[in-house]
């Protein structure tokens, strides 16, 4: 089966800084892809790529096999691939209903009398959010008045109903408390079950093992790993992620620094 | 509207039950012009006691024609507004559109019409530089709209000394075509009644206006590009496009209200129109408009004008010093600020 979308040996320049180089990720119908990395690791680069908003500059980027080069999101959109930034592109003041349709109003009746399709539009917006798992209490209240796990929700909802094959999600759990985050995974393992591909970017190692099928770390623009859920642990992911062996040598430091008299040089008795 | 309401408990269809009891009374909180129309209640309810006059039929006309003077460029400058963007030379762009409708009648002895066509279509080139200057330059429309406010200042004076010699135009009442064009921008009689055609196309005005708000896919990006134009961008919504027609439909009132000035005094000052741009704002934000865009309504676009027209007039049937309106028109302005933002924090708390 060929991927939805496939990286290969990717690099992406600014001037002379390099952004990103050599990677290499493959997102299949029905799997979602983490990428993971620190702050910097030039996760937000390979988004903007995958999304159309930058040409990479050397590697080949294929759309289902076929070797392509995005020119702009909507190009991106219409060949199946939405993005849901972390911004999520909702206008906080209108009703969940017209968030949903923002941009691609349905519409009936001809000439003057072209209007939106109100009824359509609202049970449409319930039925989707409903079948995403998300039961809204009012269609009509204003988006911003959502939490943010559930605007994260209308968001990939909407993105599904739009005829979405690949979901990029920049950091869908970031800004969320552990319950909101829960939810926020349910509807990305929803929308995967769904048939779609996902990519999904997180510095979270648990949240990214949870739902993840295949993960790509990224470090200071480059790959630093990249593995089949069968064969890495969570404990293997959480220390690469965290820094690797920085870390392992970060620990043996703190394990034989003695404790600072100012801090309160005496057992604290776990 | 219903006699009978249901009971709170009748949860009956597909409604939810965790929806507890959105009374009728909690929606009406919900609308953008609720406060105008509690404050045009009151400043009824105020002119009614104090000025004898106010309550008769003729002088409940002139207020309904003065506020509507104001409404019909109340209107588009609303939807600018909750496009998130201003026109500060809406008023003397009214002005303009006069003076190039008659000199141009005048000058070149035309019908009136032809005038009135040559004017259409400069005004709508006007609103339509303001709207490409804003999305090209993208400077604040502030500053945009008061470069546009000042040069056209300065051509209606300069232009009307150069051709007639005069700060106002010739008259043009004996032309071809005036008595028609009177009929449609002025005023016309029916059986003995003096009908303002203002208030007709005011009325048209804020119909359509409502229906291209709440009903068409344009409204639907109105409120998206006022209320957040970057996720509207992502989107798809067409920003540019929507806020250059968002300025030609302001230069479409103008012109209607320029038409207005024109054939209902014959003559056109070249001074008039600085200041009004700041009615039809303040008409605007007591209408429930919220000044950074994305929120607001054209129905309370007409109640601020209609406070105006009470506001101005009833100091006027109440015999007081008419150098008070100002005040009255300012403490206005903050009271329904305060209302709409009161009412709107109610509406949207959760019980």
């Amino acid at each position: 089966m060929t991927a939805l979308v496939e990286l290969d040996d990717v690099s992406k320049y600014y001037g002379n800084i390099r952004a990103l180089e050599g990677v290499s990720l493959e997102v299949h119908a029905g799997g979602i892809t983490c990428v993971l990395g620190d702050n910097g690791a030039g996760k937000s680069t390979l988004i903007k790529i995958i999304a159309g908003l930058h040409r990479h500059d050397g590697g080949t980027f294929s759309i289902e096999g076929e070797e392509t080069s995005l020119g702009s999101p909507r190009e991106a959109l219409d060949r199946g691939i939405a993005t849901v930034y972390q911004d999520l592109a909702v206008v906080p003041l209108m009703p969940v209903w017209r968030n949903f349709f923002l941009g691609s109003e349905p519409t009936k009746g001809k000439g003057p009398f072209r209007r939106l399709d109100v009824r359509t539009m609202r049970e449409t917006t319930r039925a989707e959010l409903l079948r995403m798992g998300i039961d809204l209490r009012d269609v009509d209240q204003p988006i911003g008045t959502l939490s943010g796990g559930e605007r994260q929700c209308v968001a990939i909802a909407r993105a599904v109903y739009f005829g979405a094959k690949v979901l990029v999600l920049d950091e869908p759990t970031a800004a969320l408390g552990v319950k909101q985050s829960g939810v926020v995974l349910k509807y990305v393992a929803a929308a995967r079950d769904a048939g779609l591909g996902v990519v999904l970017i997180t510095h979270n190692p648990h949240h990214a093992y949870l739902v993840g099928d295949r993960f790509v770390l990224l470090k200071r623009g480059v790959m630093a790993g990249s593995h089949k859920k069968s064969e890495i642990t969570l404990d293997e992911l959480t220390r690469q992620m965290a820094g690797g062996s920085e870390l392992e040598d970060l620990r043996h430091e703190l394990e034989r620094a003695p404790a600072p008299r100012h801090v309160g040089g005496h057992d604290l008795g776990h | 509207m219903t006699a009978t309401a249901p009971p709170a408990h009748d949860r009956t269809g597909p409604s939810d039950e965790r929806l507890l009891h959105t009374s009728p009374w909690k929606k009406l909180l919900g609308r953008p012009e609720l406060g105008s129309v509690v404050g045009a209640a009151a400043v009824f309810l105020f002119f009614s006691i104090v000025a004898d006059t106010f309550l008769r039929t003729s002088s409940l006309s002139t207020v309904l024609y003065a506020a509507s003077t104001i409404g019909i460029m109340a209107v588009p400058v609303a939807l600018l507004m909750i496009g998130g963007e201003f026109d500060l030379s809406a008023g003397v762009l009214v002005t303009s559109s006069a003076l190039i409708s008659s000199m141009f009648s005048y000058q070149m002895t035309a019908n009136v019409w032809v005038g009135a066509l040559v004017s259409l279509l400069v005004t709508l080139a006007i609103g339509a530089f303001n709207g490409v200057m804003l999305v090209r330059t993208k400077l604040p429309s502030f500053i945009i709209t008061l470069g546009t406010f000042l040069m056209l200042t300065g051509m209606n004076l300069g232009f009307t000394k150069l051709i007639s010699g005069t700060v106002s135009t010739k008259t043009i009442a004996d032309m071809e075509g005036f008595a028609a064009a009177k009929k449609v921008f002025a005023s016309f009689t029916v059986g003995g009644v003096d009908v303002k055609t203002t208030i007709l196309w005011w009325i048209a005005l804020v119909a359509l206006a409502t229906w291209i708000l709440l009903r068409t896919r344009f409204g639907n990006w109105i409120f998206a590009v006022g209320g957040g134009s970057g996720a509207a961008r992502a989107v798809g919504v067409p920003v540019a496009r929507t806020k250059i027609l968002l300025y030609t439909g302001v230069a479409f009132c103008a012109w209607v209200s320029g038409q207005h000035l024109l054939f209902s005094f014959d003559v056109v000052q070249s001074g008039e129109g600085v200041g009004n741009e700041l009615i039809y704002i303040i008409a605007a934000v007591i209408g429930g408009c919220l000044i950074t865009g994305g929120y607001g309504s054209a129905i309370g676009s007409a109640v601020g004008a209609f406070i105006f027209g009470m506001t101005s007039k009833g100091i006027v049937y109440a015999e007081w010093n008419p150098d008070w309106f100002k005040f009255f028109l300012g403490a206005m302005l903050l009271l329904a600020t305060l209302l709409n933002a009161w009412v709107r924090k109610r509406a949207e708390a959760t019980t």
